[in-house]
């Protein structure tokens, strides 16, 4: 087996892992939608790392940090609604990279690749998504209870900023190291969809939280084997690999 | 100050988004009262028990007993079947769980292993009884329950109103009560709070519910009747 491909299988499943984990939260809030322009803001930034030649996920970061604040000004000042927000970044944002960068290039910021990781990349990928791990596994229950009322977890003394700010955070992170995976474009499938089985699938916390995550494992192998017996482009494996998990966990619903 | 004191409140207002909901409202808690807040849909009631929790910003006077637990029912969860959640998780999210989770659950009435339940699937009823008990965690002395307006199993209504009775007794609890139903007053209470946003009767349930204030309270559109117990 070569080195190349171990490579991507340890990003994929670090990243895919923790996606999933995470993941069992964001839809916990019906934020799952939120993920999704945020993987598309990233765009412009994964064009930027491809222009220069530095790692997507950093190109990537302060652009997902624009949509956090973007998301928290759209739902808490303006309450409009998200589906709007959705839009506009989605074309603007599939519109910049095509201009920016040339078609290949343009296909890897959309659907990702993970084919071509370096050492370091991997690395890097590995230890923050171990950190991340840690730390939401620390907030998860505080982050449960304001999910399922910010008034009880206040009663509660949950300081609810903080663990936003902290919750907040780590969305940002998964998805500047999602986006290397599976591009800009599929980045909230990588959140939402392994989530979404295990929730079928579950009947307490425990399940469901380290059932997304290991439903993210499983996708995100799965989709990088596939590419290695096909030679089509890994990203989007790992997504139908995840989708077919979901109409899967469809069947044996409880 | 005398021992059995527990909550003095003081020419209370609250304003959200520029409108006033709750004005100038004063009363007194003792040890072992049974409270009921009365009033129609929208009158502020259950603002004036998140003012009592500290969870709303409010002017005027909330002095609580030095040192006291309270307990809180909030009046639904709609979020909580969104995600695979048993009783335990739900208990584990508590910050003191003391007492173990099946004794509190029994004490609602609920057998063992109860707690493997997934919340998704009990009645309204149930998870009714199950946020009572997840109030009872780290024995409080004071449990603020508001009451549900909508989707609580017919019949359980009344069960839920005995379960607070019992529980009142075998604790030594002081309950305020949110409802908006007149014979929950009757059933229950020692002393009520008629509120449509202005403070309109305060005092001993017999003594203060006239058929007057009632029609004030309600705007004439509920009959008075009184059950002879």
């Amino acid at each position: 087996m070569d080195t190349q491909f171990l490579l991507s299988l340890v990003v994929g499943i670090s990243v895919g892992g923790v996606a999933g984990f995470l993941g069992s939260l964001i839809l916990g809030r019906r934020m799952a939608l939120v993920a999704g322009p945020l993987g598309h803001l990233t765009l412009p930034g994964i064009a930027l790392g491809l222009m220069y030649g530095f790692d997507v996920s950093l190109g990537a970061f302060p652009f997902v940090i624009l949509g956090i604040v973007l998301i928290w000004l759209f739902e808490m000042r303006t309450k409009l609604p998200m589906e709007a927000l959705t839009a506009i970044v989605f074309a603007s944002g599939v519109a910049i990279a095509f201009l920016l960068l040339p078609v290949k290039q343009a296909e890897a910021a959309l659907v990702g690749d993970i084919t071509q990781v370096s050492f370091g990349e991997a690395a890097v990928s590995v230890i923050l998504t171990l950190l991340l791990f840690f730390a939401i596994k620390k907030i998860y229950s505080k982050i449960v209870l304001i999910n399922i009322s910010e008034e009880l977890a206040q009663s509660e003394e949950v300081n609810i900023r903080k663990y936003n700010l902290i919750y907040l955070g780590s969305i940002a992170i998964i998805v500047a190291l999602g986006v290397k995976m599976v591009g800009g474009l599929l980045t909230a499938a990588l959140v939402a969809i392994p989530a979404s089985s295990a929730r079928n699938l579950s009947r307490n916390l425990t399940q469901y939280s380290f059932g997304a995550m290991i439903i993210g494992i499983i996708s995100s192998s799965m989709g990088i084997l596939l590419y290695k017996l096909t030679g089509f482009p890994a990203g989007p494996l790992i997504i139908l690999a995840s989708t077919a998990i979901f109409l899967i966990s469809m069947i044996f619903k409880r | 100050m005398e021992s059995d004191f527990i909550l003095k409140v003081k020419n209370l207002n609250v304003i959200l988004d520029h409108q006033s909901i709750i004005e100038n409202l004063s009363f007194e808690v003792k040890r072992g009262d049974a409270l009921t807040i009365l009033g129609p849909n929208g009158a502020g009631k259950s603002v004036l028990l998140k003012t009592l929790l500290g969870l709303i910003p409010y002017r005027g006077e909330i002095e609580w007993a030095k040192a006291i637990k309270i307990g809180y029912v909030p009046q639904r969860l709609p979020f909580i079947k969104d995600i695979p959640i048993s009783i335990r998780d739900f208990f584990n999210l508590k910050r003191s769980l003391g007492k173990g989770t099946e004794a509190i659950l029994n004490s609602v009435g609920f057998k063992e292993d109860f707690s493997r339940k997934k919340i998704g699937d009990l009645s309204s009823g149930q998870f009714q009884r199950v946020l009572i008990a997840w109030g009872l965690v780290g024995n409080p002395q004071v449990l603020l329950f508001d009451e549900p307006t909508t989707g609580v199993d017919i019949g359980a209504e009344e069960t839920i109103y005995n379960l607070l009775a019992k529980l009142k007794e075998e604790r030594d609890l002081t309950i305020l009560l949110v409802t908006h139903d007149l014979s929950v007053v009757y059933k229950f209470s020692t002393e009520v709070i008629c509120l449509n946003r202005q403070p309109i009767c305060y005092g001993p349930s017999q003594e203060v519910l006239t058929p007057e204030s009632i029609q004030k309270l309600y705007g004439g559109e509920v009959r008075y009747y009184q059950h002879k117990h």
